[in-house]
């Protein structure tokens, strides 16, 4: 598994090259520079921004140097946040998508796996229909018009929680932008859930247990739900990374300080290290996710195991 | 009850009272975009502007009205031949430290600022200053060279290349700010880290939270420590308009500074007296490239001009009242009076589009023989309502247009490689004088999108700001604008409004030109 492990996170070393490279290329193509603006900065202004971050060089110059700092450990600075570097931003940015990210993460799993076995025991009944219609709305509606509802709902209305902001980080600054953030991928859980659970239920082995006489509660939590659950796990994986890396829209409406506006913004402003550094963090947390799931597989399903 | 609990009561019965009263006088203001830096010579933008303008002070700073006012700078005496500024530094003035601030800290501010190797976006700013633009070019290498000198700690001058009677407006601005120098020194690049910056001007920041907020608090050293209102102000980054309103409806925000334009009704209505639409120094215009056929035709560009319906852009496209410009320098300008205006300026529509249509038949166009016209504008609702607008309004003049939007920083790099033939574009002034606005029809110059070029303008231009008597300076400018004018230099559209929302706690907020609202100035009741 170790060995695995490794000769995995090893074959991205390539990829990762190869879209560094690409990315950076592609960059400098693009119409526009990083000092482009409503202001057009005197030619003077100009030269010795170039010569401060080496834009006066030619382009494969350029790169070597990137190249370089990058295998230094250093992403280069920002060109949109002089006062930090791309790296400090990056971890400055990062504690707040992973909190709210892994716990819009584990609420949507709670949810998605509970409302789906819920479906899938009371089958084309109510509550499998009251719970599908519910679903269905977290699914469809997108989250920059659930968070404006909820915001005027529970913020201004009912005033349970903030509208906004991280405030000192407690828990009822957080509660709107998880929901809102956990709400489609609890949705899309559920479906894949409940689907992969009636499946299960109708097999032979859970034939066996009911004619044991096993309660259905008992059969779905020992029997059923650890083979329902693969289609699952294989969807947490891109879940997971998507949470991870923040969501612009749920950062941008609650005014929260994570990352996941970096990669949008900075190509607005072709803020090139930025988005290479967040090329580069995002390549490297999929990888990472991935090889999680990966091992999750191989733990509910041994013949992957044995593979 | 034992030590231990005594100590904890105390103590958290000491730090509630401590947050309630930081809580009573701190202001929440919604800010807009994240800071580029606290660093004064590498800021661009106005959300940097209220952080930097909070924390430092000029010589001369802006009192509620924006109107200048002494700051680090007690009294000044200015040359008879209007180059020579001698100032005379307030005593016992001191940066957040403890150190007083001496001439030789504005000495190095200024030296740095034009120094190329830091590279400052706004260093051009000051290029009044003598030496200052051959400094920064590189033609002269010695700092000293530049025409600001300590003459004791207390006594600083300014030389100029020419008479600038704008030069007091231009030292308000951010790129004026003093320099802690025993800071810079010690730290290089990482004074302006929090726990390191050292700051002069009423409050100083205490903690910065990249994508979330600056938070400062009341710098005691300050002069006027001691007459603050407010204790301290909290600048939140949020980009989105519509959750900017939603947070300041909660109670988050004591200040917006911009607001979605469709919530102005309803905010007249269930808000009132809240939203602050005033007049501000900002033009929204349309680039017309006068270079190329047909748009070289100086019927052409008048026609297109004359057809565009200004009344109705502001009160019905964005809602807000923006109002009409037939001018090139926005009124209300300091230094100027009343701008000039296009002659056909009071002309009923309806008769203004006839005059259009004969104007552009003269030029060869109509229904028979359409001009076909590419109109583009950086992407944005606003832009694009107003293009289509437009479009509309010229298509009885038998005006084709193809509207075409690109992102803002390709935009702006079509604009300047003059890659256009009508072009959305707006200036924002820098400092509140007629010569922010004229300098951008000279010829050569970089913002000239249109490359539009008259000798007797330029002419008229450098002759006012050689003039030192401002009544002669604003005659000569306005010759020149009513040229720029009568020639259709490019299409003035509306003039901008500042749009803040002010909680009814706050006092003091005055709205002006320049929509610089310093929390020195305000109050909060409770």
């Amino acid at each position: 598994m170790i060995k695995y492990a490794l000769r995995r996170l090893l074959s991205t070393i390539p990829v990762l090259w190869i879209a560094v490279t690409a990315c950076f290329f592609v960059l400098r193509l693009a119409p526009g520079g990083p000092f482009d603006g409503e202001r057009p900065l005197p030619p003077v202004i100009l030269k010795n921004l170039a010569i401060h971050y080496n834009l006066d060089k030619p382009l494969i110059q350029q790169y070597l140097i990137y190249v370089g700092d990058l295998l230094r450990g250093d992403l280069g600075p920002s060109f949109a946040s002089e006062d930090f570097t791309v790296a400090q931003q990056i971890m400055i940015g990062l504690p707040y998508t992973f909190t709210i990210g892994t716990a819009a993460f584990v609420l949507a799993i709670i949810i998605g796996v509970a409302v789906g076995c819920l479906g899938a025991l009371y089958q084309n009944k109510t509550p499998d229909y009251i719970l599908g219609a519910l679903i269905l709305v977290g699914v469809v509606l997108p989250n920059f018009l659930i968070a404006p509802i909820l915001q005027l709902i529970f913020g201004i209305h009912l005033a349970w929680f903030p509208v906004g902001g991280w405030g000192d980080g407690s828990i009822k600054y957080l509660v709107l932008p998880i929901v809102v953030l956990a709400l489609p991928h609890a949705g899309r859980i559920s479906r894949i859930t409940r689907g992969s659970m009636i499946e299960v239920m109708n097999q032979n082995f859970i034939r066996t247990a009911k004619a044991k006489g096993i309660g259905p509660r008992l059969t779905v939590m020992r029997h059923a739900l650890k083979p329902a659950l693969m289609p699952v796990v294989s969807y947490l994986g891109p879940a997971a990374s998507y949470l991870l890396t923040g969501s612009l829209v749920v950062e941008s409406i609650f005014g929260l300080p994570g990352i996941g506006r970096y990669f949008v913004n900075a190509a607005l402003n072709r803020d090139y290290g930025m988005v290479l550094g967040t090329v580069i963090f995002y390549m490297v947390l999929i990888v990472f996710l991935n090889l999680l799931v990966d091992i999750a597989y191989a733990w509910l399903d041994p013949k992957v195991r044995n593979r | 009850m034992n030590q231990f609990t005594k100590k904890f009561l105390a103590s958290a019965m000491l730090g509630t009272l401590l947050a309630f009263s930081a809580h009573a006088a701190t202001l929440n203001i919604h800010n807009g975009g994240d800071p580029q830096s606290l660093d004064p010579q590498k800021l661009s933008g106005d959300w940097e502007n209220r952080i930097a303008g909070d924390i430092f002070e000029g010589l001369v700073t802006e009192d509620a009205k924006d109107n200048p006012v002494p700051g680090q700078a007690e009294s000044w005496t200015i040359s008879p031949d209007g180059k020579v500024y001698t100032f005379k530094l307030r005593d016992g003035i001191k940066w957040s430290d403890g150190q007083p601030v001496t001439a030789g800290d504005f000495v190095f501010a200024f030296q740095r600022l034009v120094d190329p190797k830091n590279a400052a976006d706004y260093a051009y700013l000051q290029f009044t200053i003598k030496n200052a633009e051959k400094i920064n070019k590189g033609e002269i290498t010695d700092l000293n060279e530049l025409g600001v000198k300590a003459i004791d700690d207390k006594t600083l001058e300014i030389t100029l290349e020419n008479p600038t009677p704008y030069f007091l407006n231009a030292l308000m601005h951010y790129t004026a700010y003093p320099l802690p120098k025993h800071v810079v020194e010690a730290k290089g690049q990482d004074w302006v880290k929090i726990g390191n910056i050292v700051t002069n001007g009423p409050y100083k920041p205490v903690e910065w939270v990249p994508g979330s907020h600056v938070t400062t608090v009341k710098n005691d050293q300050w002069y006027g420590a001691k007459d603050l209102k407010i204790d301290g102000a909290k600048f939140f980054v949020l980009e989105d308009q519509e959750a900017a309103l939603k947070r300041y409806r909660a109670g988050e925000f004591d200040i917006l500074t911009d607001f979605p334009t469709d919530q102005y009704e309803w905010m007249k209505k269930n808000l009132p007296g809240q939203a602050h639409v005033a007049p501000f120094s900002g033009l929204y215009y349309y680039v017309i490239n006068s270079t190329k056929p047909p748009f070289a035709d100086k019927r052409v560009r008048q026609a297109l001009s004359m057809a565009i319906n200004r009344e109705v852009i502001g009160p019905q496209i964005l809602g807000t009242g923006e109002l009409p410009a037939y001018s090139w320098v926005p009124p209300g300008t300091a230094n100027y009076g009343e701008p000039a205006y296009v002659s056909w300026k009071d002309l009923p529509y309806k008769d203004k589009v006839e005059e259009a249509k004969k104007l552009l038949k003269e030029a060869g166009f109509g229904p028979d023989h359409p001009l076909t016209a590419e109109l583009k504008y950086n992407t944005n609702d606003n832009h694009k309502r107003i293009a289509v607008a437009i479009a509309s309004m010229w298509k009885p003049l038998g005006v084709n247009v193809e509207l075409v939007n690109a992102e803002t920083k390709v935009h702006y790099d079509q604009l300047q490689r003059g890659e256009v033939q009508i072009g959305r574009a707006g200036w924002l002034a820098d400092y509140n004088d007629p010569d922010n606005f004229l300098n951008l029809l000279v010829t050569g110059v970089q913002m000239n999108y249109g490359r539009w070029s008259n000798p007797e303008y330029d002419k008229l231009i450098k002759d006012g700001n050689a003039e030192t008597d401002l009544k002669k300076r604003a005659e000569i400018f306005k010759k020149a604008e009513q040229l720029a004018l009568d020639d259709s230099a490019a299409l003035p559209i509306y003039y901008y409004v500042s749009k803040n929302v002010v909680s009814p706690k706050i006092e003091g907020f005055v709205d002006n030109i320049q929509d610089i609202h310093r929390t020195r100035w305000l109050s909060m009741k409770e």
